[in-house]
C-alpha cells in the first residue's frame, strides 16, 4: 500500500489544527410531518434526523408497561458514499443502529411515557467519516424539537490518530489512512460535560493516547454542544416571531 | 414471564452482595471464571477451539477457501467473521439471521484481530490481484452464562492459532501453519454505578446488560473499544477500567500461550 502523508507541516490535509472541528451547520425543525426534526452538516456529511413520538408501539408486543421504547435507525443512502451502497440495512449500519440508540436511552425520560414508543430514524445523504456522530448531534437536536423531556443534551465527536498524533474530527482519508478511530458521545447537562454515552475504537492507542483522545474529544464537544443550543434557539426565536 | 420474576429476585440478591463488596459467585470483582482452552476438536475445520469461561461454552471454526482480493489490498488475506446465537445456547436466543446482539458480537471479535494485525495477512497472498486466502472465523455460541463476548473472542483467536492453510487441498503448494503474529485478548466488565465486575456471568448481567469491552494486543496497546447497553458512564470509572482491562488481558493470554 502506498504511504499517505496525513499531517503536512503540522496541518492536516484540509489545512485544519489538529484540535479543530469541520465546519458544522445545524437546524432545527426541517420536516414537516415528524414531530421533531433536524438537519446537519459536518464537513462533508449531510444528515437528517426525524423523531416520531411517543406514540403507540407496533407491533404491540414490543410495549413496556412501565416506559417508553427507544428506536434507532442510522440509515445511508445508497449515492452518500463513492461506490453505491446497497439499500437497506448492513451489518455496520445494525451495531451502529444499536450503540447509537444505547447512546440516548439512558438521557430520554422514558420513564414519563409508559406504553409508549420513541423513534429517532436518521438517514445519511453524504457521507465522510464519523457520521454516526454527525447523526447523534442531529438525532438529540431532533429529540429536543420534538419536546421528548430529556436529562441533558447529547453530543458526538471522533478522535483519530493519524501519523503518530491525535486530532478531533477525523475526515475521510484520516479515518481510512489513520491508526485509529474513537467516536465518543457525552451526556452535557447545564453545560457541563456528566457522562460518557458512546465509546467505541478500532485501532491502536496506548493507554495515555486513549486518555488524552477523550480530553481531546470533551473539547470538541463543548463546541459542538453550543451550536446544537444556537440551532435550537434559532427555531424557538423564529416561532416566536410568526406568533407575533 | 417466570423468566422476569427470577430475574428480579436475582437483581436483588446480586445488589444486596454487591453492596458488600461481594458476587454471587464468591469471586473478587475483578476475577476471571475458570479458563479452558481446547483446540483441534472439529477435524474437517481447517483450525477449532473450545472454550469455556465458567460456564459460557463457545466453539470457534476456522475454514479457509483462495478467493479474490479487495482492490484496495490486492495482495492481503481477507478475514470475514460471523457470530451465532443458537437457540440450544438459551431461552432467549431465536433461530434466523443474526440479530444486532450476533453482529455485534462477531464486529467486536473481528475488530479485536483485525486491529491488533493478529494475522499476517500479507503472507496469505497467491496470486496478487487475483487471488488470496480468505479466512472465515465462525463463532457457534454453545451456552450463555453471560460474557459470551470474551468467550468468543478467546475462542476465535484459539482456532486462529490452531489453523493449517489448506494449500494442497486447493493445489496450490504446500500447507502452512497459520501465521499468527499478536495475541489479542477480550476483556468484558459490567459496570454498576461506580463497580467494576470483571467477566460478569448471566445472573450478574439481571442487574443491567451495561458493558465494557476492551481488547488490547500482547504489547498492552489498546486495539478495540465498545460500550454497550444503555448507561452513562462516568470518566473515572472508565479511566480505572483502561488500566484493569490491561491487567486482566495478561493474566488470560498466558494461557493463550500453551495452546
Amino acid at each position: 500500500m502506498e504511504e499517505i502523508k496525513l499531517i503536512v507541516d503540522g496541518k492536516r490535509l484540509d489545512g485544519r489544527d489538529f484540535e479543530e472541528l469541520r465546519p458544522i451547520k445545524i437546524e432545527a425543525g426541517v420536516l414537516k410531518r415528524a414531530d421533531g426534526s433536524c438537519y446537519l452538516e459536518m464537513g462533508k456529511n449531510k444528515v437528517v434526523a426525524a423523531v416520531y413520538g411517543p406514540r403507540e408501539v407496533h407491533p404491540k408486543h414490543l410495549e413496556d408497561p412501565s416506559m417508553a421504547i427507544v428506536r434507532y435507525r442510522y440509515n445511508m443512502a445508497p449515492f452518500s458514499v463513492e461506490d453505491r451502497k446497497r439499500p437497506g440495512p448492513d451489518r455496520r449500519s445494525i451495531e451502529i443502529s444499536k450503540v447509537s440508540r444505547e447512546a440516548l436511552e439512558p438521557v430520554i425520560m422514558k420513564e414519563l411515557f409508559p406504553r409508549s414508543a420513541i423513534d429517532i430514524f436518521v438517514e445519511v445523504l453524504q457521507a465522510d467519516a464519523g457520521s454516526r456522530t454527525a447523526c447523534l448531534n442531529a438525532a438529540s437536536v431532533a429529540l429536543v424539537d420534538a419536546g421528548i423531556p430529556m436529562k441533558g443534551m447529547v453530543t458526538s465527536v471522533a478522535v483519530a490518530k493519524v501519523d503518530g498524533v491525535l486530532v478531533l474530527d477525523p475526515m475521510k482519508e484520516e479515518d481510512n489512512y489513520g491508526e485509529a478511530d474513537i467516536p465518543f458521545a457525552f451526556l452535557i447537562r447545564n453545560g457541563k460535560i456528566e457522562s460518557i454515552t458512546l465509546l467505541q475504537m478500532d485501532g491502536r492507542v496506548t493507554a495515555e493516547e486513549l486518555r488524552r483522545a477523550l480530553e481531546l474529544a470533551k473539547k470538541g464537544a463543548m463546541q459542538i454542544y453550543q451550536l446544537q443550543r444556537e440551532a435550537i434557539m434559532r427555531k424557538y426565536i423564529k416561532e416566536e416571531e410568526v406568533v407575533e | 414471564m417466570p423468566e422476569d420474576i427470577l430475574m428480579e429476585i436475582k437483581k436483588d440478591y446480586v445488589l444486596s452482595k454487591l453492596r458488600d463488596g461481594e458476587r454471587i459467585d464468591g469471586r473478587r470483582l475483578d476475577e476471571i471464571r475458570p479458563i479452558e482452552i481446547r483446540t483441534g476438536l472439529i477435524a474437517k475445520a481447517e483450525g477449532s477451539a473450545l472454550v469455556r469461561l465458567g460456564n459460557t461454552m463457545v466453539v470457534a471454526g476456522v475454514k479457509m477457501q483462495p478467493g479474490e482480493p479487495f482492490p484496495d489490498a490486492p495482495d492481503q488475506g481477507i478475514i470475514i467473521t460471523n457470530a451465532e446465537l443458537v437457540p440450544l445456547a438459551s431461552p432467549t436466543f431465536e433461530p434466523g439471521p443474526p440479530d444486532e446482539n450476533a453482529i455485534e458480537l462477531a464486529r467486536v471479535v473481528d475488530r479485536g484481530i483485525r486491529h491488533s494485525e493478529a494475522v499476517d495477512l500479507s503472507k496469505l497472498c497467491i496470486e496478487e490481484g487475483e487471488k488470496v486466502w480468505m479466512i472465515f472465523i465462525d463463532i457457534w455460541a454453545l451456552d450463555d452464562d453471560g460474557n459470551l463476548m470474551d468467550a468468543s473472542a478467546l475462542a476465535a483467536i484459539a482456532a486462529l492459532l490452531n489453523t493449517t492453510v489448506p494449500a494442497e487441498r486447493f493445489e496450490v503448494g504446500d500447507n502452512f501453519p497459520l501465521p499468527v503474529r499478536d495475541l489479542p485478548v477480550a476483556i468484558t466488565s459490567l459496570v454498576f454505578e461506580d463497580k467494576i465486575l470483571v467477566d460478569p456471568c448471566r445472573d450478574e448481567l439481571s442487574i443491567g446488560k451495561n458493558t465494557i469491552t476492551i481488547t488490547t494486543d500482547q504489547n498492552d496497546n489498546i486495539v478495540s473499544i465498545q460500550k454497550s447497553g444503555p448507561f452513562l458512564l462516568s470518566e473515572k470509572v472508565f479511566d480505572r477500567l483502561i488500566d484493569l482491562s490491561i491487567a486482566k488481558a495478561k493474566e488470560v493470554r498466558r494461557l493463550l500461550k500453551d495452546v
